[in-house]
């Protein structure tokens, strides 16, 4: 059983032990249009919660992604350097970079479907 | 702030655009086959544009030819009606006040079209200047659509019946109370029509449902441009620089010394300008954006990206900026600061992508 939670910043995050899977939303994928370029982070890199570890350009603009926790990058989703479009295909295939989390007290912040949803829907 | 809204606002909303605010205006960004898609379809049909948000306005009177003369650097007295005319405001400082499209309906009425978010700014300075017997109206109840594709002409003759094949490129022709002009912002061959509000819904459904024609929103025509090298107001040109630095010396004419801001654009078009408006290539990965610097081989920095963005032409990111003369010349290799990392690049001459406009016809 796959658990999946979402950051307000419209990251949604895939539980997996204490390693995440992050990629973005359908809310963020469809506001940016169509995607031309994925700056990945480095393996190793550390992040705290909140840290910008990927830019996500779009035709229109480039957006950040934000680490929904603090921890360590263990894989990135190199596919996405020749194919930025495949985040569109979101999970499991459109991940941009797994991180070991470092305090899963942290992932309690995050926000399950239902309100992830509701959020979405407050924001007209 | 509330944004204003076309007169069109509804059907694309109808039709599924993901809308965003330009200029004050709520405007269609892309349709749901996406950006990508749009740019390829104007390159190889007919892309249908709501432009509505720019300004149109009639400059009429006696004087209005010798006016116009005055506030830019072209000539207008020796243009026939139905002539189109690419051009700027020029302010005292021979900075650009506005670039804009003049095109002459008769002796005494010419026809601008003008930028969405200079349009307060414009009629002031133009009423400014306003010599006795000359009269700027704002043509605030006229909607504008661009037809720019191959397809264009093709599809304007089908949906409307409007016989357009004879009309040259930078030509306008009025339908009644239709003005259909063979220009565009796309590189492309094509129209824009300058369309009473009423009657623009039911014009852009007959063009719309032509086989050849789909939507496009302000992404594509942003990036249909960038590939054209065609500066945009506000970025790539401002009160600052002149037409001389911005690569638009050709619209300064030959017999105009009496425009506003001549001394320094004659100044410059005899000794250059200190900075030159350049294309950019990046050959390594990313996108490059407006506001990044150009570094040269020591790092020392050279100049500014104005324009930047992905071309779905070229599959690499392109940009247009200002730099130093010693780095304008084409095949000079420029760095790009993308987020503190120097992405290789070279300076190109513009268009990126070969214009395809129907080309202007000769002078008997």
């Amino acid at each position: 059983m796959t658990d999946i939670r979402y950051t307000s910043e419209h990251e949604w995050v895939k539980l997996e032990g204490d390693i995440i899977w992050v990629g973005i939303t359908d809310y963020a994928r469809n506001a940016l249009g169509d995607l031309v370029y994925v700056e990945l982070p480095s393996v190793g890199r550390k992040v705290a919660k909140g840290d910008d570890f990927a830019v996500v350009e779009s035709v229109k603009t480039a957006a950040e992604v934000y680490s929904p926790v603090a921890g360590e990058v263990v894989e990135v989703n190199g596919t996405l350097k020749d194919d930025a479009d495949r985040i569109k295909k979101g999970l499991p295939e459109g991940w941009i970079a797994k991180i070991r989390i470092s305090d899963p007290s942290e992932l309690e912040a995050l926000m399950d479907k239902e309100a992830y949803d509701r959020y979405v829907a407050g924001l007209g | 702030m509330t944004e204003k809204e076309t007169p069109l606002t509804g059907v694309h909303e109808l039709l599924g655009a993901r809308m965003g605010a330009f200029a004050g205006y709520r405007m269609p960004f892309f349709y749901l086959e996406g950006s990508l898609k749009e740019h390829q379809w104007v390159r190889t049909k007919a892309g249908l544009f709501d432009v509505s948000h720019m300004g149109q306005v009639y400059i009429q009177g006696r004087g209005a030819a010798e006016y116009l003369e005055r506030l830019t650097p072209s000539s207008f007295r020796s243009k026939a009606p139905g002539r189109a005319t690419y051009t700027v405001l020029t302010n005292e400082e021979g900075g650009i006040v506005d670039d804009l499209i003049v095109a002459r309906l008769d002796e005494r009425t010419f026809y601008a079209v003008i930028n969405a978010g200079r349009k307060i700014k414009d009629i002031d300075w133009l009423k400014y200047h306003l010599p006795e017997g000359v009269s700027v109206t704002n043509l605030d109840s006229r909607a504008l659509i661009a037809l720019q594709g191959p397809a264009a002409e093709r599809a304007l003759i089908d949906a409307l019946g409007y016989d357009v094949t004879d009309l040259s490129y930078m030509r306008l022709v009025e339908f009644g109370d239709i003005f259909v002009s063979r220009t565009g912002y796309t590189g492309e061959d094509g129209f824009e029509l300058s369309i009473p509000e009423e009657k623009a819904e039911e014009i852009w459904y007959q063009l719309m449902l032509h086989d050849d024609v789909k939507p496009a929103g302000l992404v594509a025509r942003d990036t249909l441009r960038l590939e054209m090298g065609y500066p945009l107001y506000g970025h790539d040109i401002d009160d600052v620089t002149s037409p001389v630095e911005a690569g638009l010396a050709w619209i300064v004419s030959r017999g105009n010394t009496g425009f506003i801001g001549a001394g320094r654009v004659l100044r410059e078009l005899e000794e250059g300008a200190v900075r030159q408006r350049v294309g950019v290539r990046l050959l390594g990965k990313g996108v490059a954006r407006e506001g990044c610097a150009l570094l040269d081989k020591q790092g020392m920095r050279v100049g500014t990206l104005t324009s930047g963005g992905f071309s779905p032409e070229l599959k690499s990111s392109i940009g247009m900026g200002y730099v130093d003369p010693q780095a304008a010349k084409p095949g000079t290799k420029v760095f790009v600061d993308i987020r503190g990392a120097g992405v290789e690049a070279v300076v190109v001459e513009l268009p990126f992508v070969r214009s395809r406009t129907k080309p202007p016809q000769k002078a008997a």
